[in-house]
């Protein structure tokens, strides 16, 4: 809290002295011209006059996405089938891929520091940092369309986000509960089962109604690249221009999304 | 039956928790240890049942060195040492008697413990522990939903129910109140004169120790620094234990509660 | 009621008794109808999956080509459009953020019950929720058809998609602050903007920093996908990749969205840090 002397011989209060006022304004103008400079990246390449033009373009598309084409609703069942069992299905593979990876990434359960953990810690940064729309891409060019690319996308996009969650869990565990276990003559495998995983186990079960209901989001929209569910019918509408017809499959994904939140609501309250 | 010769720990960080400890417990003696915070006393029954490891020196129990055993070896001698915890350590999540159960882990093999599906004999002896401790009917509660006293009860049942030889006990009534700590030395010290165990009791509540054990031993930074009777503890030996301190108020507190 | 049975019960008539742990739930007829059920789900579900096997078999020699690729990746033979490509990506996920941020923190005020008045809250709270239920790529569809291709469209998508995250958390944080501190600056008889800044803003900021930077490394990696649908960034370059079969290129995309993703994550740690 710098004080200084005005011409007037006044005590003048600060906050900060000049050289850190200077040293923020330079900060600000820094980024801001880094943040106009991106700007500029962006409007190069943007033809304003499609832009000038969006209003237009979005109420043509608004009436003539109107009324939504209810019949098509016959065909919908089946892709939304699709899609709920890439979301369950893809979070139960992802979970018994996941748990192991959490133990041995673990700092306290892990069988090596300086050899497994490392492995364990860039599944999950790898796993995680790659979207399941583009581990859909690469399954569908390895194992071909259809709903299992999209399951085995969404399970390992999944492996990453839950193993992180469940290591961080198995790390926070209350020591004394496990000591007390070990101190009873119980085998390694013995204190794992009464010390660790009644600990855990609530955490396990929140990550996994969690990440499920983020499953049912990513679900939906795996179809853009041939991985089956209602993506799929979502493309091929797109492509006819069939406006009506996305209108009614965004309506369904809408209530999808909404349903599986209240869903998963409801469990991890039935659980904590 | 409890032979500590020479006991020494040193920490990775370089402090010394214990320089040669050495201390003979015969069968059925209940003893108290006493010191100040960081004495030692954690570490040192810690070392008996090798949840530290010690340094050096050894430790020997009816004849067996606990210090030289290899994994199988060590969860036997566990099994002989039941362990009472500061703050109870329950597993929470888990019923009152899967607690106590708990305390049979190093008889029963894996499956069988992860089933639940413990001998007859081992459920009969925890519904009898549960009703000696007054908690028969808790058996299905959660852990979490006991009062501290009461969880400090199904600890002491867990630790009875390994059938052990010698108690050890850190700290039991570290976070209840007055009333429930002495309930609780008293039942600690009661139940180890029906068994005949030995045990050591960690406590920092010098009168509370005065009350109920045989023996005293006072530790300062490691060494031992007293043994005896609790009539020993006179003014000028807390004062060479914990520091200059008024110490007549503690000590006379004592006398009254006894008379 | 099965307590006062149980205290009834005396260790005679428990001694000899089997014992079981009680179950998770209660109900044995709800209890068997979810395990059914369950069972019965999972069959079904399995079924519907067609594995073309000859199909999958064939593509296990990509897949293995794949896996290669990764241990020799390709960063030059379409080097410009990667980066080109990347640096977009960087540029729409900052831009974004920046603007997204910009625009949460008004409505993350407004969605907080405790500040601000009930239609505002509606408001800004229904904003929220459609943010976060519409999916980005499901947007940045909706944004290309408006605004037509490229990052433009991307920029607009991620900006409205951090508005849901952000505002929402921002809102719950502030619900959840110290009253008390809120308080005591409301009695000296501050404003309404000056009790913001002096009350609620130093206890959020912390939490707001750190959930910024944690948007940050989300919208580059949302960044990443949007161009599978036109809404610029590097997407596309990764797209074509795998339409080609070049495997080497992708995984040298692949590789670089992981590295910048470490380098974030390494990064908010040592900010989030500093900052509390």
């Amino acid at each position: 809290m710098p004080v200084s002397e005005n011409s007037t011989g006044l005590k003048v209060w600060q906050i900060r002295d000049r050289n850190q006022t200077l040293k923020r304004w330079f900060g600000y103008l820094l980024a801001v011209a880094a943040f106009m400079w991106c700007w500029k990246q962006i409007s190069d390449v943007t033809t304003w006059y499609f832009v000038w033009d969006a209003p237009r373009i979005a109420a043509d598309i608004g009436s003539r996405a109107m009324p939504p084409r209810w019949d098509y609703m016959g065909e919908l069942w089946v892709p939304i089938w699709d899609t709920l069992n890439i979301a369950t299905l893809g979070t139960l593979l992802a979970l018994i891929m996941a748990v192991p990876v959490a133990f041995l990434a673990a700092s306290n359960t892990t069988p090596s520091k300086t050899f497994v953990r490392p492995v364990a810690l860039f599944i999950i940064v790898s796993t995680r940092s790659i979207n399941s729309l583009i581990w859909a891409l690469l399954l569908v060019s390895i194992i071909g369309p259809g709903v299992a690319a999209g399951l085995v996308a969404i399970a390992i996009r999944s492996i990453g986000f839950c193993a992180k969650l469940l290591y961080e869990a198995i790390e926070e565990i209350d020591v004394k509960q496990v000591e007390a276990i070990t101190a009873t003559g119980a085998s390694r495998w013995q204190v794992m089962v009464y010390g660790i995983i009644p600990q855990i186990l609530p955490s396990f079960a929140g990550i996994t109604v969690f990440r499920w209901d983020i499953n049912i989001r990513e679900s939906t929209v795996l179809g853009l690249v041939g991985a089956g569910g209602i993506g799929l019918q979502l493309s091929s509408s797109l492509n006819v221009l069939a406006w009506p017809q996305v209108t009614l499959i965004l309506l369904v994904i809408l209530v999808a999304v909404v349903l599986g939140e209240w869903v998963s609501a409801k469990v991890r309250g039935a659980i904590i | 039956m409890l032979q500590i010769e020479k006991l020494t720990k040193k920490y990775p960080t370089g402090d010394l928790a214990l320089t040669a400890v050495d201390l003979e417990i015969p069968e059925g003696q209940v003893l108290a240890l006493i010191g100040p915070s960081g004495a030692g006393k954690s570490t040192l029954i810690r070392c008996i049942n090798r949840l530290v490891e010690p340094t050096s020196g050894t430790v020997t129990l009816k004849g067996e060195n606990i210090t030289t055993l290899g994994s199988g070896g060590l969860r036997a001698a566990r099994r002989k040492m039941g362990m009472i915890f500061q703050e109870y350590a329950l597993v929470e999540r888990l019923t009152v008697m899967e607690n106590v159960l708990s305390g049979r882990l190093g008889y029963v093999g894996f499956w069988r413990s992860f089933l639940r599906k413990y001998p007859q004999s081992d459920i009969d002896e925890a519904f009898r522990l549960l009703d000696r401790v007054g908690l028969l009917h808790m058996a299905d509660k959660r852990a979490d939903e006991l009062s501290g006293g009461q969880r400090q009860r199904v600890g002491i049942a867990r630790a009875l129910i390994q059938d052990p030889d010698l108690l050890l006990v850190d700290e039991p009534t570290a976070s209840l109140d007055p009333k429930t700590s002495r309930q609780i030395m008293r039942l600690i010290c009661e139940l180890c004169k029906e068994r005949g165990l030995a045990a050591i009791i960690n406590i920092h509540d010098v009168a509370l120790a005065q009350m109920f054990v045989q023996r005293v031993v006072g530790l300062k930074l490691g060494k031992l620094q007293f043994d005896g009777s609790p009539d020993q503890l006179t003014p000028d030996v807390l004062t060479s234990i914990y520091g200059e301190e008024d110490w007549e108020a503690t000590i006379e507190k004592v006398d009254e509660e006894d008379a | 009621m099965s307590t006062a049975v149980l205290t009834d019960v005396t260790l005679d008539q428990r001694l000899g008794t089997a014992w079981k742990k009680p179950n998770f739930i209660k109900n044995p007829i709800l209890r068997w109808a979810l395990f059914i059920g369950a069972i019965v789900y999972l069959i079904l579900a399995f079924n519907s999956i067609d594995v073309n096997w000859s199909r999958v078999s064939e593509g296990l020699i990509r897949g293995w080509n794949f896996v290669v690729a990764f241990a020799n990746p390709d960063f030059f033979s379409r080097g410009t459009d990667i980066r080109e490509g990347l640096i977009e990506s960087v540029i729409m996920t900052v831009t974004s953020t920046v603007v997204g941020i910009a625009i949460s923190i008004p409505i993350g005020l407004g969605a907080a019950r405790n500040i601000a008045p009930l239609p505002v809250y509606i408001v800004c709270r229904g904003i929220v929720a459609l943010s976060r239920a519409l999916n980005e790529i499901i947007v940045a569809i909706l944004m290309v058809a408006i605004f037509g291709f490229g990052p433009l469209a991307g920029f607009i998508t991620l900006s409205f998609a951090t508005i849901g995250f952000l505002a929402k958390l921002l809102a719950e944080e502030i619900e959840d602050m110290n009253k008390v501190q809120a308080e005591a600056v409301k009695a000296t008889g501050s404003s309404w903007m000056q009790w913001i800044n002096y009350g609620v803003q130093p206890q959020v900021m912390p939490r707001l920093v750190g959930l910024s930077i944690y948007r940050l490394d989300i919208n580059f990696r949302e960044s990443a996908v949007l161009g599978l649908v036109g809404a610029g960034g590097i997407g596309a370059t990764l797209n074509t990749a795998f339409d080609r079969y070049e495997f080497d290129t992708a995984a040298a995309i692949l590789l670089m969205i992981i590295g910048t993703v470490m380098v974030l994550e390494y990064l908010s740690g040592v900010i989030r840090k500093k900052v509390q």
